[in-house]
């Protein structure tokens, strides 16, 4: 009962938080209030159990990438320009979008369910061979660097490839103080 | 009201979802696109997470203790998948950035509408030739 509540409060403030970042015109205030949202949703990944991915979201998510925007708003217009958003076809996207989603999430076990058909595959071997075979407690870890280490090692290729893709783009332009900025991003 | 207790979290996740959507499709400035991006893709991660959570269970670190054998642990998958998609995220965001950089180095805005009325002026298409020579 508690856990639903404390999860309530959390996405709350989240909707309220996105509604926000969707009306603000000054980009700072979005960017900021983005990082908000990412370090609530790290919290509401401690509320489901999945303290790994909390850790990686409040630095990564909320860290490196409220620091990434604000650093690229350093050479970028603070403000939007007024009076430009479309509304109709966007809204009616996003309502039949949203409709079709949520008739989608009815089908689904319910929350929380122990026998929903997601538990029942490779998850069980995974709890029970990581401490037997693997002596590793921390399950997550077992499955990001032994069972699944070819996906870690994709993972990587995608942020090398990220970085080269940054460094070039802003080291091939037209002035020369572009390639500092280069390097930070690569890293 | 049973039903939509039993499916919170997934309604919400549809709804922040279709906010971030809705702000990457009707706003015309690049950086509040790649904002909505980041609303949306944090939505998908707390999908995946709410799929993950076992009633009663607790965090998948494997405990000893000998009083209580059968500890109920949440499943680790879609938390690795989803470690693997924060990363990602963040990768792409800045590879988005890069670009608006360089969009704004040719054309002066990061607005889509002034971008395209500067591509389809002479001055946009000839600072936009420069730079792919350069």
């Amino acid at each position: 009962m508690t856990a639903l509540l404390v999860d309530v409060f959390l996405v709350s403030m989240m909707v309220v938080i996105a509604i926000l970042v969707l009306y603000t015109r000054r980009l700072f205030a979005a960017i900021v209030l983005t990082g908000a949202y990412s370090l609530i949703s790290a919290a509401m990944f401690v509320n489901l159990d999945a303290v790994d991915v909390a850790f990686t979201e409040a630095a990564v998510g909320a860290g490196i990438s409220t620091v990434l925007l604000l650093a690229a708003m350093a050479r970028l217009p603070a403000e939007e320009k007024k009076g430009t958003s479309l509304i109709i076809a966007p809204l009616a996207v996003c309502l039949i979008a949203g409709v079709l989603l949520i008739v989608a999430v009815m089908a689904l076990p319910p929350f929380g369910d122990p026998t929903s058909v997601v538990h029942q595959h490779v998850a069980p071997r995974y709890l029970i061979e990581s401490d037997v075979k693997l002596h590793i407690p921390n399950v997550v870890t077992t499955v990001l660097a032994s069972y699944r280490g070819f996906d870690t090692l994709g993972e990587t290729i995608v942020v090398f490839a990220a970085g080269l893709g940054v460094f070039l783009l802003l080291s091939t332009g037209r002035r020369k103080k572009n390639d500092g900025k280069g390097d930070k991003d690569e890293k | 009201m049973e039903m939509i207790i039993a499916k919170w979290n997934y309604l919400v996740v549809v709804m922040l979802m279709m906010i971030g959507l809705f702000t990457v499709m009707s706003r015309q400035n690049l950086v509040k696109k790649l904002i909505g991006l980041t609303l949306f893709q944090t939505a998908v991660f707390l999908f995946y997470i709410s799929l993950a959570k076992v009633d009663g269970g607790t965090a998948p670190i494997i405990v000893h203790n000998a009083v209580n054998q059968d500890v109920l642990y949440s499943n680790p998958l879609p938390h690795v998948l989803i470690l693997t998609a924060i990363v990602v995220g963040v990768a792409t965001t800045a590879l988005g950035l890069a670009l608006v950089l360089r969009i704004n180095d040719a054309f002066g805005s990061i607005e889509e509408d002034q971008i395209l009325a500067a591509k389809n002026s002479d001055y946009g298409r000839n600072d936009d030739n420069k730079g792919d020579k350069a």
